[in-house]
């Protein structure tokens, strides 16, 4: 009889321990994020609309998603085939465990070190004045630029891009690679299965959730990248992030509700990634556990 | 064959890693022509704005860290006493900054937070900044509710609780005198991490119109030579001091568990 009254009783002062969260959640991460979403479905003058969206359908505006996109999928794919040749070489045979503590700090490091240093590193490099390019015009006459090379372009972003995700991709994959177990690899042995077989018929099944997982982490990581980007082209280069960094700076769309439907969309897109990211880690978890 | 492919793999992923590092601490020295010489680190440091900048970006990250640690800590240490079934939900919460890009949140909080709206926090320089740090806050929640949430994990939060109850203990003292010395390594964890993150973020700075040092750095990269390459060896070696003290306090925490 008592107990149902002490609980009514309890119940509010129970939900003050986890209000300051709620309430600093809702002010400073949804609610922007809410205003953003619903200012992309309004007019000027606060009616519905889906103008803003259609007005995304400008080439200015889907040039730079689709930069975006591709440079943000290109980095997600070699960052995870590099990633992941170099996880499987310090994790499974017995090539280089010597290296793994090493490598794994390194990528803790590696993959914190992004922004505006980054950029700056590998101007310095391979930079139309970087040391690498000088060095290889000045010993071998190599003119890098001749061959294509340029820094300040959507490869170049690629290229830097990499510097993070593939410690990123090797943090995570790593632990899914100790996953396997020895026995299923045995087991193939004594069944007839050369090593190649094994790999294409096991391990990397098993492992191909993980893997896609990740690539879409990747993807989404590099999508939402702004300072590399700028520090390293200027506000050049076309692509989302730095088309909504000017907009937000100076309206240069010419139309505030416009910028709120450009931010709605690189919403959705980093979140279709990372729905994708979740859905295939719950899936990989069925074998890896 | 997969020996080679291996080593193969390693040794260019590592050569990819290493170049840019020696690219930028070469470029750092070459200031002074001819000569390798530390002219760019001298007119990096001796640069007021440099001062300037860093120390702001510091403080901002020992507030946000301060914050971060009284909300978060109280948050899952009550989550996992009292509110299990809520932990999905808070999780998630906490993931989403990873989700929803720094550009889109803080384009929020301009136009949320604006002279002319209900909170017009943009309006004074103080106003902006307690806006900023709740950006980095927001930033930084994923890694530090991660790293707390783990580090009560490991301890017996209800009977600890119970016991310090028992003793006459409330709530503001169990939290800071049993939760927390009980989590410092986690909480350390966390706080390093915040500290790598904010003091080199650029872009909520940079639309916030801070002197912050990521914008700092951008500005110099944009008009100098040199210098930017000494400011990208230094916060090179600031974000290697932070995760190296991570994982000196995870073996530290981990010992000193062993021994108990």
């Amino acid at each position: 009889m008592a107990k149902p009254v002490i609980l009514s009783q309890h119940l509010p002062l129970r939900w003050l321990g986890v209000l300051p969260f709620f309430a600093f959640a809702f002010l400073f991460l949804i609610l922007p994020t809410l205003y953003i979403v619903i200012g992309a479905f309004r007019t000027p003058q606060g009616g519905f609309t889906f103008d803003n969206i259609i007005g995304l359908n400008t080439p200015t505006i889907l040039n730079a998603y689709w930069l975006s996109i591709k440079i943000s999928f290109w980095s997600a794919l070699l960052g995870c085939v590099i990633g992941f040749a170099m996880a499987a070489a310090i994790t499974v045979g017995n090539t280089a465990k010597g290296l793994r503590n090493p490598l794994m700090t390194f990528s803790g490091v590696a993959s914190n070190f992004a922004g505006v240093p980054l950029a700056f590193a590998f101007i310095a490099t391979v930079g139309p004045a970087g040391i690498i390019t000088l060095y290889l015009r000045t010993e071998f006459g190599i003119n890098l630029r001749a061959y294509g090379w340029n820094l300040l372009s959507a490869w170049g972003l690629i290229v830097t891009y990499l510097f993070f995700q593939i410690p990123l991709m090797i943090l995570i994959i790593t632990p899914a690679l100790d996953g396997l177990k020895r026995e299923w690899r045995e087991a193939a042995a004594i069944l007839g299965a050369t090593g190649p077989q094994y790999w294409r018929m096991i391990g990397f099944p098993i492992l191909l959730p993980s893997i896609l997982g990740t690539m879409a982490l990747l993807f989404a990581n590099a999508f939402g990248a702004v300072a590399t980007a700028i520090a390293l082209t200027g506000p050049q280069l076309n692509i989302a992030p730095i088309l909504l960094f000017s907009q937000i700076r100076g309206d240069v769309l010419g139309n505030p509700n416009l910028g709120y439907a450009l931010a709605f969309g690189m919403i959705v897109i980093t979140g279709l990634a990372n729905a994708v990211y979740i859905w295939l880690r719950a899936r990989s978890e069925r074998w890896l556990k | 064959m997969s020996r080679i492919f291996a080593w193969g793999a390693l040794l260019t992923g590592i050569t990819f890693f290493l170049l840019p590092l020696y690219g930028m601490t070469d470029f750092s020295l070459r200031m002074r022509r001819g000569v390798y010489s530390l002219d760019a680190y001298r007119a990096v440091l001796a640069d007021p704005q440099f001062q300037a900048t860093f120390g702001y970006s510091v403080i901002m990250a020992l507030f946000t860290i301060a914050f971060g640690i009284l909300l978060v800590v109280p948050t899952a240490y009550w989550v996992r006493l009292k509110m299990p079934e809520l932990r999905p939900v808070v999780e998630f919460i906490t993931l989403l900054p990873l989700v929803i890009p720094a550009i889109v949140i803080v384009f929020g909080y301009i136009r949320l937070y604006n002279t002319s709206s209900w909170l017009p926090l943009t309006g004074s320089a103080m106003g902006t900044n307690i806006l900023l740090m709740f950006g980095y806050a927001t930033l930084a929640l994923p890694y530090m509710y991660r790293a707390v949430d783990t580090g009560l994990r490991t301890i017996d939060v209800g009977t600890l609780t119970e016991a310090a109850q028992s003793l006459g203990a409330g709530w503001g003292t169990i939290l800071s005198r049993i939760i927390l010395p009980n989590v410092l390594g986690a909480v350390l964890s966390g706080a390093f991490l915040t500290f790598a993150i904010v003091i080199g973020e650029f872009t909520m700075a940079a639309l916030l119109n801070r002197p912050a040092f990521g914008p700092y750095m951008q500005i110099l990269g944009a008009n100098r030579a040199y210098e930017p390459s000494a400011l990208a060896v230094i916060a090179f070696a600031i974000t290697w001091a932070c995760m190296g003290l991570i994982q000196l306090v995870t073996r530290f925490s981990k010992h000193e568990r062993a021994k108990a």
